[in-house]
This record gives structure tokens, C-alpha cells and sequence, in this order.
């Protein structure tokens, strides 16, 4: 079986990164490869980084309530970057009436905060895969 | 009902069944209220003198809508105004500036200029309110602005009071709303501190806080040790410009969160009063009472607070509020129980404060100084705490220092490890939570509402933006910002250069801008 690398990355000006560093540490103990970005990422730093690193998933974290246009941002990005097959998973503060209008912008998973990390896992993997 | 199966305070420290008089014998270490070191509180008669500082956190939107909400707070009876900034203001962008356009009044008031500040304190005397700005990345630009306004007021510097929190160490590990790499960080703290010291002696040019670590998950023993960590790196550079240390130390104060485990937050107050009291007189020589006294506000809710049963978090919050009386803090903040929702509505901030007033009024409990001194079990675990945040304190000296130990991210691992701890106990009900992993019912899943700025807002915004720039002198905003670019290049004091700046009306941007230009930007450790 091949290792997953993920990318896991804060796009926007939210600081509150502690959900994205706990999956970060859940994806590694579930034996993945991870990059992680840190703050601040442009959707285009976001895409060029998802395709240089070859990347089977992109993970954002959102949690200032901007995930909706910050989403379609990025996959607009890795559309222009030619990174339109790399699956994107969002997590963060998601209203549940947002995780509908999420995958219908293309998104592969949304995992909102109170999601078990066994369950963010999963949806990786699963993304990874579809 | 079940129980934990392990007796031990949230931030790890065991508990035995109960204490005996063995403990808590050295009277010396304990003190008296109002005396060294300060265990058991930093006045004699503490509340009975004068009641804490009741401050709810507010920015709305526009400064339209937060000049009305402070008139509402204002005329409820409380006693300070806060002042939270929507991102972009915190982090140096304009409303207009593509990199924030998401974000413009998201999570608190957007400040482009004087004209925004003005409209914000429009009404409310700045020689009778204080004021708490939470902002760190430019924090001397807002202090600059407020100063301003005092001045068009008629208000003399000196009478202004407040306080920013403008302690950007955290904000490297935490927060992220960092801007300048630390050395030119702390340079504007300096410059700030000084500034204050010198033109603003009732203002506090910093508050340094230990609440956005435990945001990061941090335990108390953490929150702590971080904190007084970052204090001490603040005095050295003080110090270093050749401050007086006694002028330093009373300029300070602390900023907390309160948290659910009871006994252990307040052995949290009263150990940070102790261990500050020895940094202050031991390490750096302070012989002024006031120069070693932990002054700390705090804030009742955040992490603890649940999404899940949200009317559980009234609870929450009243139990963390007499908490922090017991351990003696000097302001509070009480969240509203719909914060982990959505922005609080009138009536739940109301709630909010409520709540304080209710312990204030009824309850008795402020009427005697440091009403658990003495208990054995608090003085034993006061004990235990100080001696597990020394532990760290001693560990980051070894590793050169708060600044070394944020460049190279062994602060964010340290928090990062015990976040993910901290989840795995969550999941796994190790760490119980009603309503999410105790007594849960089947309800759909919490709904959380962000605060939309109406769009006509945003625009009101950026077109007062627009019109502020037309209408300058544009030949004093340039001589202004060259001004400030030359005082970033030597060693002068930023303050006197900012305030030229804000006075001609140069956006939050522009500032921010001209001194990146010479500063540079923090490179961020991409440690999980």
C-alpha cells in the first residue's frame, strides 16, 4: 500500500490553527506523509505547493467563517495550476447548511469541528481514493 | 454517575483524597493579602476597595455598530469597554485590500484610519472610560489612533487610560496575527512601553497573555509558564533600552483564561502572583511593591464553553467567574453562552454580565480578601503548580530564552502535543464534558452562525476608506510615512512618528506597509 501525502494548509488571515495541527499529528499517526503550510496561505501558493509536492489530498482548515469563497478560491487555483484531480478536504467551523453548497463547488469531504478524528482520517482516505 | 478514574487537575498535577495540616505550613511563602509575594492577592482589602473591572468584549461590524453597542454597555453599568478588530486591522491590511476581503468586520470592527477610530469613540469621554484593545501585530498604530482621539476630545494624554494587549510572542504560537520578525517586534513593544512610561502614565502599554495558549490547548501549568516566560523576555528588552525596572513592572499586567477545573484555576492566580513577585525582585532587582505585582484580567469561557447543550456554558461561566474571585484576578470578562455559536446577541451579553454582577452583589464572596488561604489543599496544590511551571520556566532559559524556543517552534510542538492529547481524552470520554461525551441527547448537530457583515456595510466601509483618502493632504501623508520609514531605520521611538502618521490620516495599511518595508516579515516554524 502506498503512503498518502497530504497537504494540510490554513488558507486566509485565521490564526486558530490548532484543529489543523491536531489532524496534522492524527494523519501522521495513521501513517501518512504530511506537508503542513502553516498560516496565511494564498489558494495559489495553496495549489502550486498541492502540485510540486504531488500531493493525493489537500486538506484547509476554516474556521472564520469565509470557507465558502475561500474553498472555491483553491479549487480554482489548483484547476489553473493542474492540480484539478487532487481531491480537497475542508474542515472547521461549518455550518451544516454549508456542507451541501461545499461539495457542490467540488469539495471531496467537509469535517466540521466536533468530527472524531478517526473520522477525518477516513475521509482522507477516502478522498484519496475516490 | 460515572467518574473520572483518575484524580488529577486538568493540567495533570495529582490530587490525593484530602489534605491535612502538613500542608500549606510555610506562612512566610503564603504571606498576607497586599504583601509580598503576593500569594493571597495584590491589595490588602481587595474587593472590599474596589470591585474588579467588569469588561464584555465587543466590535461590531462597523464603527457604526460598535459605537452603539458601547453606548448600550455603557449605559447597563459596566465599567470598561474592550475593543476587538476584525482581522485585517489586525494584521495591517485596508478594507480594500484583496488579501482581507474576506474578512473586513468578520470578527470585530474594521479600522482603516483616524476617521474610523473617531466614529467608534464617538460620544464616549476618554478621560472617564478605559479602554482594552485586543490587538498585538499593530498595536502602537491603534494606540496611536486612540491617543489621537483623546487629544481632539480635549483630552490630555495623561488622563487616558486603558490598556492594549500588544504582546506579539504569543501571537507567534497562538494566534497568528503576527507581522514583523520578533526583534523589530519587541523593538515597537519597547517603544510602546516607554512611550506610555513617559506621555501615558495611567495606560497599560501591555498585557500579557497567557489565554491564547490555552485557545491552542495549553494546559494551566502551560498557560502560566508560557506567560511569565514571554514577562520576562518583555523586562529584559525594557531593561536593555535602559528603563527603569520599577517603572517597567507597574506598567504591566496579565490577561487569562479561566477554565472549568475550579481549585486548579484559582492555585493559577495566586502561584502566577508568586512566582512574578520573585522574577520581579530576585532576577531584576524591583524593590517597588508595585513593580512586582501580578495584575491579571481574565477571560470565563472560550475552549471550555460547548457548542452541544449551549445553555450548559451559564453554568460554566458562573463557576469560572467565582473562581476567578476566589484566586483574587483583577478584571473579568464573562462570555456569553451562545459564543460558541455565533456572535453574542444584546440579550445574551447582557446575560453575560449579569452573571458578574450577581457574584458581585449576592453572593458575599468578595467581602473578605483571599477567602481560601489557608485551606490546606488550595495552598498544597498553589505549591504544586508553582513548582511544575517553574520546571518549564527554568527549560526555556536553558533553551536561550522565549524568543529561540518560538523560532525554532518547540512552544507550538510542546501546545500541539498537548492539543492532540487533549482530543484523544475528549473522544474517548477520559475528559468529561457534559452534554458532548456525558449526558449527551440526540439533538441534530449545533449550529453555528457566523456573523455576516451586511455587505452594504463593507461597502460603507470602503468608501469612507475612499473618501479619507481624497480628501487628504496627501503632500503630509507622504512626508509622514517617510518619516516613519526613517524612524524604523534608526533607534528612535516609532511612537511620536506614528501619532504624525494618524494625524494625517495614513490608512492602517500604509503604516504597516512602510515599516515591513524596512522590518521584514516573521518566517513562520512549520512545526504541527
Amino acid at each position: 500500500m502506498t503512503v498518502l501525502r497530504v497537504l494540510v494548509a490554513k488558507p486566509g488571515l485565521d490564526g486558530h490553527d490548532k484543529g489543523a495541527k491536531v489532524v496534522a499529528r492524527a494523519l501522521r499517526d495513521a501513517g501518512m506523509e504530511v506537508v503542513y503550510m502553516g498560516l496565511r496561505n494564498s489558494p495559489a501558493k495553496i495549489a502550486v505547493t498541492a502540485v510540486q509536492e504531488d500531493v493525493d489530498v489537500v486538506g484547509l482548515s476554516v474556521l472564520s467563517g469565509a470557507h465558502l469563497s475561500l474553498s472555491s478560491k483553491v479549487l480554482a487555483a489548483l484547476r489553473e495550476s493542474g492540480g484539478d484531480d487532487i481531491p480537497v478536504v475542508v474542515g472547521g467551523t461549518i455550518p451544516p447548511a454549508d456542507v451541501p453548497r461545499l461539495i457542490e463547488l467540488g469539495v471531496a469531504a467537509v469535517v466540521p469541528t466536533s468530527t472524531p478524528l478517526e473520522s477525518v482520517v477516513s475521509a482522507v482516505r477516502a478522498a484519496a481514493s475516490s | 454517575m460515572d467518574r473520572t478514574p483518575e484524580h488529577r487537575t486538568a493540567s495533570g498535577l495529582p490530587i490525593e483524597p484530602s489534605y491535612g495540616p502538613e500542608s500549606g505550613r510555610d506562612l512566610d511563602r503564603i504571606g498576607s493579602p497586599g504583601e509580598f509575594p503576593y500569594t493571597r492577592g495584590v491589595h490588602r482589602d481587595m474587593y472590599r476597595g474596589r470591585l474588579w473591572t467588569m469588561r464584555q468584549y465587543s466590535g461590531f461590524g462597523s464603527p457604526e455598530a460598535t459605537n452603539e453597542r458601547y453606548r448600550f454597555l455603557l449605559d447597563q453599568g459596566q465599567t470598561g469597554l474592550s475593543v476587538a478588530f476584525d482581522l485585517p486591522s489586525q494584521i495591517g491590511y485596508d478594507s480594500d485590500d484583496p488579501d482581507g476581503e474576506e474578512e473586513v468586520g468578520r470578527v470585530g470592527v474594521p479600522i482603516d484610519t483616524l476617521a474610523d477610530m473617531e466614529i467608534v469613540f464617538d460620544g464616549i469621554p476618554l478621560d472617564r472610560v478605559s479602554t482594552s484593545f485586543t490587538i498585538n501585530g499593530t498595536a502602537a498604530i491603534m494606540l496611536a489612533m486612540y491617543l489621537v482621539v483623546a487629544e481632539r476630545q480635549g483630552v490630555p494624554q495623561e488622563k487616558v487610560t486603558g490598556t492594549i494587549q500588544n504582546d506579539i510572542l504569543k501571537e507567534y504560537v497562538s494566534r497568528g496575527t503576527w507581522i514583523f520578525p520578533p526583534d523589530p517586534s519587541l523593538r515597537l513593544i519597547v517603544d510602546t512601553i516607554e512611550y506610555c512610561a513617559e506621555r501615558v502614565p495611567r495606560f497599560n502599554p501591555v498585557s500579557i497573555a497567557g489565554a491564547h495558549f490555552r485557545d491552542a490547548g495549553a494546559t494551566a501549568v502551560q498557560e502560566l509558564a508560557f506567560t511569565i516566560a514571554d514577562g520576562i523576555t518583555y523586562v529584559e528588552r525594557c531593561v536593555a533600552r535602559g528603563m527603569d525596572v520599577e517603572l517597567i513592572g507597574s506598567r504591566l499586567s496579565f490577561f487569562f483564561y479561566t477554565h472549568m477545573d475550579f481549585f486548579e484555576e484559582i492555585a493559577k492566580y495566586r502561584a502566577g502572583r508568586r512566582i512574578w513577585a520573585r522574577i520581579m525582585k530576585e532576577r531584576f532587582g524591583a524593590t517597588d511593591p508595585r513593580a512586582m505585582m501580578f495584575r491579571a484580567g481574565v477571560v470565563c469561557g472560550g475552549s471550555s464553553l460547548t457548542a452541544e447543550q449551549p445553555q450548559n456554558n451559564i453554568v460554566r461561566v458562573a463557576y469560572e467567574a467565582m473562581a476567578s474571585v476566589l484566586g483574587g484576578v483583577q478584571s473579568i470578562f464573562t462570555a456569553a453562552w451562545d459564543e460558541a455559536l455565533t456572535l453574542p446577541s444584546q440579550e445574551t451579553a447582557e446575560l453575560a454580565l449579569r452573571t458578574q454582577q450577581v457574584l458581585a452583589l449576592e453572593t458575599g464572596v468578595p467581602s473578605v480578601a483571599d477567602p481560601l488561604g489557608g485551606s490546606w489543599y488550595v495552598e498544597e496544590l498553589t505549591d504544586r503548580f508553582e513548582a511544575a511551571v517553574l520546571t518549564i520556566v527554568d527549560r526555556i532559559d536553558e533553551l536561550g530564552g522565549m524568543v529561540a524556543c518560538i523560532e525554532s517552534g518547540w512552544v507550538q510542538s510542546e501546545i500541539g502535543q498537548r492539543a492532540y492529547e487533549d482530543q484523544h481524552d475528549l473522544e474517548s470520554g477520559r475528559r468529561p464534558v457534559v452534554g458532548v461525551n456525558r449526558h449527551a441527547r440526540e439533538e441534530p448537530p449545533p449550529t453555528v452562525e457566523f456573523y455576516e457583515t451586511p455587505p452594504e456595510e463593507v461597502e460603507r466601509q470602503r468608501e469612507r476608506l475612499r473618501r479619507v483618502r481624497a480628501e487628504r493632504d496627501d503632500g503630509r501623508v507622504r512626508a509622514a510615512l517617510d518619516a516613519l520609514a526613517a524612524t524604523a531605520e534608526s533607534t528612535d521611538n516609532m511612537m511620536p512618528a506614528l501619532l504624525e502618521c494618524v494625524r494625517a490620516y495614513c490608512t492602517v495599511g500604509e503604516m504597516t506597509a512602510t515599516m515591513r518595508s524596512v522590518f521584514g516579515d516573521f518566517q513562520q516554524p512549520l512545526v504541527v
